[in-house]
Order: C-alpha cells, then sequence, then structure tokens
C-alpha cells in the first residue's frame, strides 16, 4: 500500500477583513462591496510561498523523524525563485540531508496536485524512503480588484510513502486543457482574468465534471461513494456544479476555505485535503480535484492509521491562529503593491555573499548551532572554541538544531528608529531552555504584548528582500507563542 | 603580576573642538581644531610628536580608512599614524595607543586624536552597525537605541522595577546632563529641560524616548602624553600635572550573547574593566575616593546601569542614588559635568578623549563655570558595541602625586 503518511498545513496569522479592502475601493469599484464578507490570509510581510511551504512542512513532520525524506516537491505559481531551486531551500530549512531529490513544480494551479502526484509516482515506482509534497502561494493581486479579496495566502504539506499509510492512494486520472480563464505571463506581477461565467460554464459545466466521472470509472468508485470531495473552485459554488454533474452527494462536499482564507492558488486544493484529513474517520473516500488548465483528479482511502497520528496544527489550529487586519494600506505595503516611504535608513542594502551563505548554509537555513562535546552547552552558531566560559573546549561541536527547541524572550525592544517593513522592528534576546541564545528579530508580535520571559517559536522568515538585485534573504525569527490578540 | 600604568604618563596637553552639527567644517577641519589647542596646551612644536594615534569609527561617512587624513590635516612629520577603530570606545582606545607607546619608552611624546564627522548621512541617529558579510544575514537590523532598550527590559524585569519608575529615573539622568551641558560652551546641546517634556518625547526604542538618546555630533578631541620626567623637562610643575592612573579594556568573548548566563540587566565587561582599573590605580572605595567621572550615556539608561557596574550604586540602587541627586553637579559624585555625550555630544572616535579632556580640566581648576571643588581623582567609560558583546575602555586619571 502507499499514501499519504503524513499531512500538515500553515495558515499566515494575519487576516485581512474584506469589508475593510472593499470599504477602502468601494469609491471606485461599488461592486466589491458583494464580497465584502469574512476574510482572507494575508502573508507577514516576511513570509513568501517559500516560508510558509516550511511552516506547513514543518507541521506534517511534527512528532516524527525526517531522516527517511529522499525527495522534496514543491508546488506553487509563486515561488519566490524562477531559477534557484525553491525545494531546496525548503529541505534546507527543515534540515534534511542534502542526498535528496528536489524539484519545483509551478506553470498552473494545479502545480500542488501536480507535486502529490510526481510524489506517489516516485513512491511506486519503488524509490526508497518518503518523498515530502508542499504547496504553498503568496498570491499578488492588482489594488482594487475584486481578486484583491478573492485570493489568500496559505500553505500545506503532505509526506508520501508506504508504511503507516494514512490515506491509501486509490489511482489517478489527469486531462490538460489549455483552456484559460486567467494568465500571468512571465514577469508580470498580476493575473488576467476574464469573467466568472466563462470558467462556469465552459469549465465546470464541461471538461472538470467529464474528467471527474472519467476518473471514477477508471479507480472503480462509485460516485455515491465518495465521502469527501475537495475540488478547490477559483470562486464560489463551482464544485457543487461539478458533484452535482457527477451524482456526488451534497453531504460529501468539503468545506471551501475561501470565506477564511481565500483561494491559495496552487497550494488550495493541498489545503483542503490537509484540512479533510484532520476530520476524516478511518476508511472514508476522498476525492481530490486540483484544476488550472486541466485537471488532476486523485483518489484517497483514509486508514486506521490516520486516528494514530500525532497532533499537529494543521488548518483547524492555523484558523484559531488569528489576528483581524484592517488595515488595508498596511496589506498593500506587505504585498509590495504600493511603496511606502522607507525613510534614508531603508536604503542600506548590502550585497548577499552567496560564499558565506553557502558556508554557513546548515546555520543559517537549518538553524544548526553547535553542542559542546566536552560540557554539552549548546550555543549559536557553532564555534571552534566553546562559548561556556568554565569550559572554552576546543574542537568540533556536534550540530545542534535549534529551530524546535523550546525559547522565550529573555530582552526585547520595539525600535521605532531602524528599517522595517512593519515597525517598530521588535528583536531582543532569544533564551534557548536547553541552552543557547541569540539576539534574534521577533515577528509576529502583537504591539504592547512582548514581554521579558515570554515563550516563543522559532519561524523561518524573510530576513530582508534586496530588490536591486532580486534576492530574498531568509533566516529564522522568534514568534511569541498564543500571545494575546489571538482569538 | 605587571606594574600597570599608574603614574607612567601625563597629560602634557589637550584639546577639543566644539560639539555639535558643524555643517561648516569636515572631520579634517575638525582635527585641526582640537589639534591647535592640545598642541597650544602642551607648549610644544608639532615636530616634537614622535607619533600618534588616530581614532574614528564610522569609514561610511567620517574620513574613510587609513590614518592617512589625521596625518595629512595635521602636517604630521611623517611620523608612525595608526587607525584605529573599536567602535563606540575608538577614542579611548586611540588615548590607550598613544600612552602606552610613551610608557614603553618606545618615545617620548605621543598623539592621541580621535575625530567623527556624522552630521554627513542626511538622518538622526548613527549609519547601520552590522558590518561583514555573515552578520547581515542573521543579524536584525539592530540600531543603537533598539538594543541598548534591550537592558531596559531586562532591569525592569528583574528588579521587579514598574516601567513608570524607570523613565521618571531616565528622565532625572537626562535632565541633569541638560543642567550641566547648558554650562559648556563647547557642548552641542546647551538649553535645561524639564522632565516632563523628557519623558512625553517621541519614542525611539521602547521605553527610550528621543531625550534618553544622546546627540549625534560632529567634534574632535586630542591629547599630547609624555612622561612625567619629560613633562618636568619641559616645565610643567608636579601639582599642575594630570597622569593616567589606571587605563583599562574589557572586551566581550561572547558569553553574554551565546551563553545561558548574564541577564542583560548590566554590562558585564564594564564590571571586569572597573575592578582592574581601581586595582592599577589603588583605588579600594570606588564610591569615596572617585571624585567624578563622565561614563557612556550613549542612553540614559545605559548610564543608569554603569552607576552600578563601576560598583559606586549598589546592584539595584542606582535609581535611588539619582533620585536622590547623587550624581548631579552638587552631588556627592558628580556624573557627566560636561553634559556627556547626552548634551557635550557623541561624535564616536573623539568622545573617549573628550570625557578624558573634561576630567583633565576639571582636575587643573580650569573648567569655568562647571568647576567642581578640589577633585582628586576622575573616571572615565567608554563603551562600544552592544550590551551583549562589546567593548569597554575605563580610564582613571588624577592629579600627579
Amino acid at each position: 500500500m502507499i499514501g499519504i503518511t503524513s499531512y500538515g498545513a500553515y495558515v499566515p496569522r494575519l487576516r485581512l477583513s474584506r469589508v475593510a479592502a472593499a470599504q477602502a475601493n468601494a469609491w471606485s469599484n461599488p461592486g466589491l462591496m458583494a464580497q465584502a464578507r469574512g476574510e482572507r490570509a494575508m502573508a507577514n510581510w516576511d513570509e513568501d510561498s517559500l516560508t510558509m511551504a516550511v511552516e506547513a512542512a514543518r507541521d506534517t513532520l511534527e512528532g516524527r523523524a525526517s531522516a527517511d525524506i529522499s525527495a522534496v516537491y514543491f508546488g506553487s505559481s509563486t515561488h519566490p525563485f524562477a531559477d534557484r531551486q525553491n525545494a531546496g531551500v525548503v529541505a534546507a530549512a527543515l534540515d534534511l540531508p542534502e542526498s535528496i531529490s528536489s524539484a519545483d513544480l509551478g506553470g498552473a494551479q494545479k502545480a500542488g496536485t501536480a507535486a502529490l502526484i510526481a510524489a506517489l509516482d516516485r513512491v511506486a515506482a519503488g524509490r526508497p524512503g518518503e518523498a515530502l509534497v508542499v504547496a504553498a502561494e503568496h498570491r499578488r493581486a492588482r489594488p482594487g480588484s475584486a481578486q484583491e479579496l478573492q485570493y489568500g495566502d496559505a500553505g500545506a504539506a503532505f509526506t508520501v510513502g508506504s508504511t503507516a499509510v494514512i490515506a491509501e492512494f486509490l489511482g489517478s486520472h489527469s486531462v490538460s486543457v489549455d483552456f484559460v480563464d486567467h494568465y500571468r505571463a512571465a514577469g508580470q506581477a498580476f493575473d488576467y482574468i476574464w469573467e466568472e461565467r466563462w470558467l462556469r460554464d465552459e469549465a465546470f459545466q464541461k471538461w472538470v465534471p467529464a474528467a471527474v466521472t472519467a476518473a471514477l470509472e477508471q479507480f472503480g468508485i462509485a460516485a455515491g461513494a465518495v465521502d469527501h470531495f475537495v475540488l478547490a473552485e477559483p470562486v464560489a459554488k463551482l464544485s457543487a456544479l461539478v458533484a452535482k454533474r457527477c451524482g456526488i452527494a451534497d453531504a460529501a462536499m468539503s468545506d471551501s476555505l475561501l470565506g477564511v482564507v481565500g483561494h491559495a492558488g496552487a497550494a488550495h486544493a493541498p489545503l483542503m485535503l490537509a484540512s479533510v484529513l484532520q476530520k476524516a474517520d478511518a476508511g472514508q473516500i476522498i476525492v481530490l480535484v486540483g484544476f488550472g488548465q486541466g485537471c488532476d483528479v486523485l483518489a484517497f482511502r483514509t486508514t486506521a492509521a490516520l486516528a494514530a497520528l500525532p497532533a499537529r496544527t494543521g488548518v483547524a489550529g492555523s484558523l484559531k491562529r488569528r489576528r483581524e487586519e484592517k488595515n488595508y494600506p498596511k496589506f498593500l505595503s506587505f504585498n509590495e503593491t504600493v511603496a511606502l516611504e522607507k525613510g534614508l535608513r531603508g536604503e542600506a542594502n548590502p550585497q548577499t555573499a552567496l560564499s558565506a551563505m553557502y558556508r554557513n548554509r546548515r546555520m543559517l537555513f537549518g538553524l544548526v548551532g553547535g553542542r559542546c562535546t566536552k560540557c554539552g552547552t549548546a550555543q549559536f552558531p557553532a564555534a571552534d572554541i566553546c562559548v561556556n566560559p568554565s569550559c572554552h573546549h576546543q574542537g568540533p561541536m556536534q550540530p545542534y538544531r535549534f529551530a524546535d527547541e523550546a525559547a522565550h524572550i529573555k530582552t526585547w525592544s520595539a525600535d521605532w528608529l531602524t528599517y522595517t517593513p512593519d515597525p517598530p522592528a521588535h528583536y531582543g534576546m532569544v533564551e534557548f531552555k536547553r541552552g543557547g541564545r541569540f539576539v534574534a528579530d521577533i515577528t509576529d508580535w502583537d504591539l504592547g504584548k512582548v514581554e521579558v520571559g515570554q515563550a516563543v517559536r522559532m519561524v523561518f522568515r524573510v530576513r530582508g528582500r534586496d530588490a536591486q538585485r532580486g534576492m530574498v534573504r531568509y533566516f529564522w525569527k522568534a514568534a511569541p507563542l498564543a500571545g494575546a490578540g489571538e482569538h | 603580576m605587571s606594574k600597570g600604568i599608574r603614574d607612567k604618563v601625563a597629560i602634557l596637553g589637550m584639546g577639543c573642538s566644539r560639539f555639535g552639527e558643524r555643517w561648516d567644517m569636515g572631520a579634517e577641519e575638525l582635527m585641526v581644531e582640537s589639534f591647535t589647542e592640545a598642541l597650544g596646551d602642551a607648549g610644544i612644536d608639532r615636530k616634537q610628536i614622535e607619533a600618534a594615534w588616530l581614532g574614528s569609527c564610522m569609514d561610511e561617512v567620517n574620513i574613510g580608512k587609513s590614518a592617512l587624513p589625521a596625518s595629512m590635516a595635521l602636517r604630521l612629520n611623517n611620523i608612525p599614524v595608526t587607525r584605529v577603530e573599536n567602535y563606540c570606545a575608538t577614542g579611548t582606545e586611540a588615548f590607550r595607543g598613544a600612552v602606552y607607546a610613551v610608557a614603553s619608552g618606545a618615545c617620548d611624546i605621543a598623539l592621541a586624536i580621535g575625530v567623527e564627522k556624522l552630521k554627513d548621512t542626511g538622518y538622526g541617529g548613527l549609519p547601520g552597525l552590522d558590518g561583514g558579510s555573515l552578520p547581515p544575514l542573521w543579524w536584525p537590523n539592530l540600531s543603537a537605541p533598539g538594543v541598548f532598550a534591550q537592558v531596559a527590559s531586562a532591569y525592569m524585569s528583574r528588579y521587579k522595577v514598574p516601567r513608570d519608575v524607570l523613565k521618571r529615573a531616565l528622565a532625572e539622568i537626562s535632565a541633569k546632563s541638560h543642567a550641566n551641558g547648558a554650562k559648556n560652551p563647547k557642548a552641542h546641546l546647551r538649553n535645561a529641560v524639564s522632565c516632563d517634556t523628557i519623558m512625553a518625547s517621541p519614542m525611539i526604542a521602547e521605553p527610550l524616548g528621543l531625550f534618553d538618546c544622546c546627540g549625534v555630533s560632529d567634534g574632535s578631541a586630542a591629547a599630547i602624553v609624555t612622561t612625567p620626567e619629560i613633562a618636568k623637562s619641559l616645565g610643567k610643575h608636579r601639582d599642575q600635572m594630570v597622569t593616567v592612573k589606571a587605563l583599562q579594556l574589557a572586551l566581550s568573548n561572547g558569553s553574554e550573547g551565546g551563553y545561558n548566563d548574564w541577564d542583560g540587566s548590566y554590562i558585564h565587561t564594564t564590571r571586569v574593566a572597573a575592578q582592574r582599573a581601581y586595582a592599577e590605580a589603588g583605588i579600594r572605595k570606588p564610591r569615596d575616593e572617585i571624585s567624578m567621572f563622565e561614563v557612556h550615556d550613549c542612553f540614559s539608561i545605559t548610564e543608569l546601569v554603569t552607576m552600578e557596574d563601576l560598583a559606586l550604586s549598589p546592584d539595584g540602587g542606582a535609581i535611588k542614588d539619582v533620585m536622590d541627586g547623587f550624581y548631579n553637579a552638587d552631588g556627592k559624585i558628580p556624573c557627566q559635568i560636561d553634559g556627556g555625550l547626552k548634551c557635550f555630544g557623541h561624535p564616536i572616535g573623539a568622545s573617549g578623549i573628550r570625557m578624558v579632556y573634561e576630567m583633565y580640566l576639571q582636575l587643573l581648576g580650569r573648567a569655568g563655570e562647571r568647576q567642581l571643588k578640589n577633585p582628586r581623582y576622575g573616571l572615565t567609560h567608554n563603551l562600544g558595541g552592544f550590551p551583549h558583546q562589546n567593548v569597554v575602555g575605563i580610564s582613571i586619571v588624577g592629579r600627579y602625586q
């Protein structure tokens, strides 16, 4: 048996109020108010598809070893790099061994399901180890557009393997159709979109249901036997049309998450699947459809092992961890769709030393420091000579990863002087319970709620963006755990 | 155990430029201003200077790299000139170079000159602090107020001090320096400011407001040093001679920033350097023996904890001493009698020497309106870097005995 062995999800904490966004633009387009309900997930300024992929993958790997991961596939249409492997950075942030295969899949909204199929095919081909599939999207839309309200930022991840399978893979069926409801040319910031009637009538009433029916026939699954129908509809109510045409029961319709997350592009079908897995019972049939210039249809049957998975954040936990954002200009600034004044300090922009980045890649991406082989002191970064003043042992240290270590804030400040896209810049001494400390950026803070002793979780984030050279610099930051202001 | 520097080196002459936003002058002209005063005070010809140390910190502005700008601006006699840089403790580093040169006997007369031309950036505060290739990849975008504000968070946490109590004490510290600076014709900020105004000033880095931050200034300071014997031969009377009693430097080795021991509420290296300096100068009870001092009050919180780090106030007791006026001009141990970094200003490379300049003037009875009565020992404390990794320079000067 092969199939999904674990799942995880990540929805950024900030949720843009659609009312706030629609109201800001209603003077220009009063029709937006018709969509002014609920909220959409909004990446913090220091999040992108890659950082969200890392968080979803960490959720997936919660409570299990990652040493047997042999491949990483990263599906997205918003990879931060066009030519630097994004999946490789994800693997480095997870501190996976370098002896793995990795690939980015993109170019369509079905890149998430394509990545899942690639992983399943790899395992089916008998390659050793498990494959990690991540899908994440940071979707930008033109200010004042309907898509700004409809899109959302999120990530989901799965491991695929042949032991301890939680959802058995029953088969996949794909069609490729150059049906263009929207597109984004290379180098363009925003999608170009046609009316929804075109999408609804020509795709979701015609070839999408045909593909689903063909798939079910191929899998030998009766439409009435489907327990969870997961179709990431670009706009509301389209999947119900497909289900009806295919004979799938209303009760099988899964939560579209559009009202609370928005549509997370290539990550949306994986996100919905992760949500379903968090709720599903053993022995249930799940049909997953990824849409975008064709569609991928996959079927799974949950197993008894699903209930035995360790607890994780998943979609449900991510949705609970939220902070409403009503500041629409902040949303625009975070997405760099408006350029706010940065001040002269914002001009400082050193070149990234690629050699230093490579030399220190386990430190910078894996948050790996060292543990003294003599006194056992964990320290960051690793050094030739132990930092413990009563030790100072010289010799190689054991690699020691801090990413999942319990930590708290030892000292902090909120700095209005230094440049940050989200002032005031919060940073401080972060101390790890089992040893080690360093001065780190603090992210996902609530103004006035940061304090000494506060527990934090280390998260992989954007340290800075070098627009002049197109570099995104990543490092780890401290995010307060369950701070006030979260609901 | 070495015998230390005590009484081996005398200050022959000192000079200090007016500090402030010197839009009219570059670093070269500022150096000439302090050097000219020092040379006149020493009563020697520039050709008698055998070696020089230049302190300057920010190469982004200022004079760039190397000691050439000093050698050229001062038209020195092709002597060895060395540029030193050690964050905000740069000035003391330059002074140490000259003092050590004379103490070693390698030369008879040496010059220390510090300069900083900060007001060529277009914005307030200092340029960014994260040099090198690796630090920008993982350090936060640290600002000076942001890093020193960390100490305030730890201090409040350790001593259970409510924020408003701390803010009030910090305001008293700044108000005292403003009162002192108002009497100093060379100071950058020469206005008395009330505690209410200070506490209402805009937030810079929680909990530090604008008036908790020192002036960002242009300026230069210089010292010409020699041995007491040579000073005597040049006509300096014994009772008009100021000598170096102690000169210590302590640098972090990574333990505060990397080992879970230091609690962030004090500056570890200040404590180390202070104890060494007291021992070198033969001072046993600093609270009773130090007459006056200039500390590195880059921010009011730094001054507060330095009172404790120098063992002048007991741990957790600085707020009480500050509120009691212990460190005011009319208090037991006046601190920042010249206005400090806060109001005299902080041209980085010059600051350590500027502190010595004030102690020198006070010891010689030349401090004018702010002259203290019969001071014996003056201490300077110069701090560069961040609370968790820094450079501390401490000097103690006094009359030659």
